[in-house]
């Protein structure tokens, strides 16, 4: 059955509070999610006073300020720190977002709550375990699939028109946002593939260079892989780049549709 | 143990596609877009039937028009019924027995009360 509450060894618990140094001006409160693998213990909640007035603006910002100054124990991933490597999505303010595009400027919550990805296993603090995910995206094999050779002196030409359809769907840095977002991956992301890789699945099945489109299809063409999604949108309202996997689900789901003659 | 040793790929290729669910799709919303004008004739009769004695009710009914798209409105109803809860409990019971159980027990039921809810009409429209 789907779990509806937290086994007792994942229930959340008061943790830590590391107040502000003596002096700081703009204190902001974040309230982020601790769990180590190593000492047994509970999940637990700690609190950080972090001076925003010797700190970027981001929430990454504040994390790394956290994890320099007040606790270097605190784990996370990031790298670019511009949205485009998708290595530090998160939940913050309760949302999924990428914590280096978030301002914290722009979360309602007085004490900023900073959370893991959601219904992912946790590696460690705020590190989810996305081998799962990686993997589902590899099985829709995310690269060209042709029978004819490629032209001897030239690369595949595409008209504008047909690189246009890629638009609002090449974006996707893969972050996990949308997917993790979705009850219906909580519940059936073993077998379901979530809004991620569905969206990128529909970037090769449009792509006009791919002669594999059938064979894309055929494979999509499951209760479950594909059709677990319930149009409830939870991935276009989180995604941090703007996308919007639903509508290219929808349109795997037109294609579906039409092959049988519609 | 075992599964441990099984690439994450192996797990999320699993049996592979089942190359079904789009006539599933289809169907949901044939069925939905036939019950958008059958519902709002349905509203419409419920309450003319509300003024009417159980003489003048059944007269409503066995009128051929209202007859026909009383059978329309229940098999489509339980057509749509049945199909939206095979997902509820495919989507949330996980336990493999009991979701036969359910499935099995959903089909039952929509069967049965659309086969009768139609005798119940025809037995009106036919006037026995």
């Amino acid at each position: 059955m789907a779990e509806f509450t937290l086994p007792k060894n994942s229930k959340v618990q008061k943790g830590k509070h590391f107040p502000a140094p003596a002096g700081a001006s703009k204190v902001r409160t974040f309230k982020v999610y601790r769990w180590n693998p190593d000492d047994g213990q509970n999940p637990r909640v700690d609190s950080y006073d972090v001076d925003m007035a010797s700190c970027g603006p981001m929430v990454l910002d504040a994390l790394i300020k956290i994890k320099n100054e007040i606790d270097p124990t605190l784990t996370f991933r990031r790298s670019c720190r511009e949205g485009i490597c998708g290595s530090c999505a998160m939940n913050i303010d309760g949302t999924n977002t990428l914590a280096c595009t978030k301002a914290v400027g722009d979360c309602s919550a007085k004490d900023v709550p900073v959370y893991p990805l959601p219904a992912m296993s946790v590696v460690k603090d705020l590190v989810p375990d996305l081998t799962h995910f990686y993997a589902q995206y590899a099985s829709i094999k995310p690269w060209i699939r042709t029978q004819t050779a490629p032209p001897p002196d030239a690369e595949r030409l595409q008209s504008k028109d047909d690189r246009a359809k890629l638009d609002g769907l090449y974006e996707c840095i893969l972050c996990a946002c949308c997917s993790t977002s979705c009850p219906s991956y909580w519940w059936n992301g073993d077998r379901y593939l979530g809004p991620a890789v569905l969206l990128q699945a529909y970037r090769w099945i449009i792509d006009s260079r791919d002669e594999d489109t059938g064979a894309r299809l055929d494979d999509l063409e499951d209760p479950f892989r594909l059709y677990r999604c319930h149009t409830i949108l939870n991935c276009a309202r989180t995604c941090p780049k703007g996308l919007n996997p639903a509508k290219a689900i929808a349109e795997i789901k037109k294609l579906m549709v039409l092959r049988q003659g519609a | 143990m075992s599964k441990h040793l099984r690439t994450p790929l192996k797990t999320v290729r699993g049996l592979g596609s089942a190359r079904g669910g789009t006539h599933h799709f289809t169907m949901q919303r044939i069925t939905a877009v036939a019950l958008v004008p059958l519902s709002l004739w349905f509203v419409w009769i419920a309450l003319s039937l509300v003024h009417l004695d159980y003489a003048g009710a059944r007269m409503l009914i066995a009128h051929p028009v209202h007859a026909v798209l009383m059978v329309a409105f229940v098999i489509s109803v339980f057509w749509h019924a049945q199909l939206g809860l095979q997902v509820v409990i495919e989507d949330y019971v996980h336990a493999p027995g009991l979701e036969i159980a359910f499935q099995l027990a959903v089909k039952f039921l929509c069967v049965l009360g659309a086969v009768a809810c139609v005798l119940a009409i025809a037995r009106i429209a036919l006037g026995s």
